[in-house]
């Protein structure tokens, strides 16, 4: 997040929530969003389904899926049109406008009307909500970033909080809501393929160099390694053999699940670390017994960049041990130096000493202070609570032109319906923790899919409660809710479920750039089971 | 009697929300909101309210198991490891580096997660390092 939770009850004048079902996914933001609605803030909800914070929305459109990019040109385009654009922002702090335009200037609210479903009206009286409310911000999850044009989106979402000056001021800003707590960690401590931590890119000489120094070893690899469902696809190929699993769940988190399990059953060696059995585990040939969040000590860093402690509070059961633990033991096991920490805290010394933005984070000031949000370089820096103040990090910022591409496979005749996939309040990702948590698990005990009357008239439901859903790679058999929160067309599986599991009926294709699988938006038929 | 609380971090959403784990004679009896949390500011949702619900559950893993056929055998520690480091490095030595990859998690520590990219980089020499988050 460029900005502050905290901003948002304080600060924010208008909100743009997009492809988030905020009050189920992310209960405590979407209350500050509720105490500024109060004091008259303006909440604009853009989503295929009527979630829950729509019902409190001024403004509510409900687009077809997977045609973000139309929609966003299209605000541009008003907002541009009715000179509603921050113009110093843009002269001062930014370039590439006139490239943009050209592109933007293709999006007239009536072709928007078109390809999204969203009436031009309704596009125009948004465009004029957000860019006269300032301070602005958009709030959105993987419903932006889940698609072939995830990046293009994202891209889009910040053209337009720098063509209405959103960008470094408190309230403002583009805020991607993060679904699991410590992502934001995950991947400021180099948890991808291509950075080694706080961003430093593995291709980059400099980087590798003192990377080296760091850790006393030679030959660091400036190749840009693979993603998550790269390596499945490798794994399937032959090319990776190995592969060495971490507190994650792939087999029910990937896309078309049926063709990652046959990949990962290839593998020569598997080893999964995890605190309880899962799909993954059961293929693995070592289980690791990990310790839970309670167990241990370290620290999470929240979606708004906030480094928090996480503290010890009961031994992890039987022989289980702390993850951080179980590496440096493996890491002395394997010869390897640099792995004989004596605790959390000797870690994160290291880490300052490497990430640039975790320059000034120690445990005693945590402590003390409570959370600190990167960047914070030196001790004795105080945090940065939102991001580009007076300057973007490249110092200007860059206009993106993105044109609009259909999603990757669209309904037809034999596949009518457009599946997306989300989260529901009561489970959490694949449900390894909250299936069993009992008082969650009862409250959401069965996988479903959400479907609009009209759709279940028209395909003759007729009172039957039980479908199968079928797409291109595989059919799963649910129960089906009935509600006219959902776009008709648009069918809603939530996918925290192994036994009839969402994952099984998506598609792998992914975005050129971020890698990200198109998981909310593939085809597919809907049958009545008798 | 012991009755203690420990402050901490829910470990579900990235919202974040500050929690007290209640501890009483070293067992979690309950959780409690933090109300100088900057965000959550005393109030959490019903995942966060049942945080500790799952840690003592009996399907926990609670020792190291090796496959043998179709089923897993329990081992010690130094057994587990040894055939990890074993293996791996027998892998990297054949295929060479970029054959071994590694998951990281987006629900285990900031130490954990650059400890584990560590170990791959620094040892196999592989940048396949990601984490399931995208998805
Ligand atoms: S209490 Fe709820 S909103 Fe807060 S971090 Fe936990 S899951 Fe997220």
């Amino acid at each position: 997040m460029t900005n502050s939770v905290p901003e948002f009850s304080e600060h924010t004048r208008c909100f743009l929530i997009t492809g988030s079902n905020t009050t189920e996914a992310h209960p405590l933001v979407a209350s500050h969003v509720m105490k500024a609605k109060e004091r008259g803030a303006k909440v604009i909800v853009v989503d295929p389904r009527r979630v829950q914070i729509a019902q409190l929305a001024d403004l509510y459109l409900q687009p077809r899926p997977g045609t973000d990019v139309a929609w966003l040109n299209g605000l541009m385009y008003v907002i541009v049109t009715e000179e509603l654009a921050d113009q110093e922002f843009i002269e001062k702090r930014t370039e590439g406008f006139e490239e943009m335009w050209r592109v933007v200037q293709q999006y007239p609210p009536e072709r928007v009307e078109e390809i999204t479903g969203i009436p031009a009206d309704d596009l125009r009286a948004a465009a004029r909500m957000y860019a006269q409310n300032k301070p602005a911000a958009v709030l959105y999850t993987m419903g932006i970033t889940q698609h072939t044009t995830g990046v293009d989106n994202v891209k889009c979402i910040a053209n337009l909080a720098m063509l209405t000056g959103n960008l470094g001021i408190p309230g403002g800003g583009v805020n991607p809501l993060r679904g699991q707590n410590n992502v934001q960690g995950a991947c400021d401590m180099g948890g991808l393929p291509n950075v080694y931590p706080a961003y430093q890119p593995v291709t980059s000489p400099e980087a590798k160099a003192k990377f080296e120094a760091a850790w006393g070893v030679e030959g660091l690899s400036d190749r840009v390694g693979l993603t998550v469902v790269e390596m499945v696809h490798a794994a399937g190929e032959g090319r990776l053999r190995a592969l060495y699993v971490m507190g994650e769940n792939p087999l029910l988190s990937d896309p078309d699940i049926q063709h990652a399990r046959e990949c990962l059953e290839k593998l020569d060696f598997l080893v999964v670390q995890d605190i309880f059995p899962t799909e993954t585990t059961e293929l693995a040939h070592v289980v690791l017994p990990g310790a839970a969040f309670a167990e241990k000590d370290g620290t999470f860093t929240a979606t708004d960049r906030r480094i928090q402690r996480v503290r010890k509070a009961v031994d992890p059961p039987g022989q289980a041990k702390a993850d951080w633990e179980i590496l440096c033991r493996l890491g002395q096991r394997l010869g390897a130096p640099g792995f004989d920490f004596a605790s959390p805290e000797e870690i994160m010394a290291e880490i300052t000493r490497v990430a640039p933005s975790y320059g000034g984070v120690t445990y005693e000031r945590l402590d003390r202070e409570g959370s600190l949000q990167w960047p914070v370089p030196a001790v004795d820096h105080p945090g940065t609570p939102y991001l580009h103040k007076e300057k973007f990090t490249r110092g200007l910022g860059r206009f993106h032109a993105i044109e609009f591409h259909e999603a990757a496979e669209l309904p037809d005749e034999e596949y009518p319906f457009i599946l997306t996939t989300g989260r529901i309040m009561f489970q959490y990702h694949t449900g390894t923790m909250t299936r069993r948590s009992p008082k969650l698990e009862q409250e959401a005990p069965e996988p479903y899919v959400e479907m609009h009357p009209d759709d279940a008239a028209r395909i003759g439901l007729d009172g039957i409660r039980r479908v199968r859903v079928v797409s291109r790679r595989g059919a799963i058999e649910v129960a089906v809710r009935l509600t006219e929160r959902i776009r008709p067309g648009v069918v809603f599986i939530p996918f925290h479920y192994a036994e009839a599991a969402a994952n099984i009926l998506t598609h792998a294709a992914l975005d050129p750039v971020a890698k990200i699988p198109e998981l909310k938006v593939c085809a597919v038929r809907v049958e009545p089971v008798p | 009697m012991d009755y203690r609380n420990i402050l901490t971090i829910c470990p579900y959403c990235g919202t974040g929300c500050g929690l007290y784990l209640q501890l009483l004679d070293g067992e979690i009896v309950g959780v409690l909101p933090a109300k100088e949390h900057p965000v959550s500011q005393g109030k959490l949702c019903i995942k966060g309210w049942n945080a500790a619900a799952f840690l003592r559950h009996p399907d926990r893993l609670k020792v190291p198991l090796i496959r043998e056929g179709d089923r897993f055998r329990e081992a010690s520690w130094d057994e587990a490891l040894g055939l990890v480091a074993e293996r791996l490095l027998h892998i990297r030595d054949t295929y060479g580096p970029d054959a071994v990859g590694f998951l990281v998690s987006a629900r285990c520590t900031n130490e954990e997660n650059y400890l584990a990219q560590k170990l791959a980089r620094a040892v196999f020499k592989t940048n396949n390092v990601d984490h399931c988050a995208r998805l």
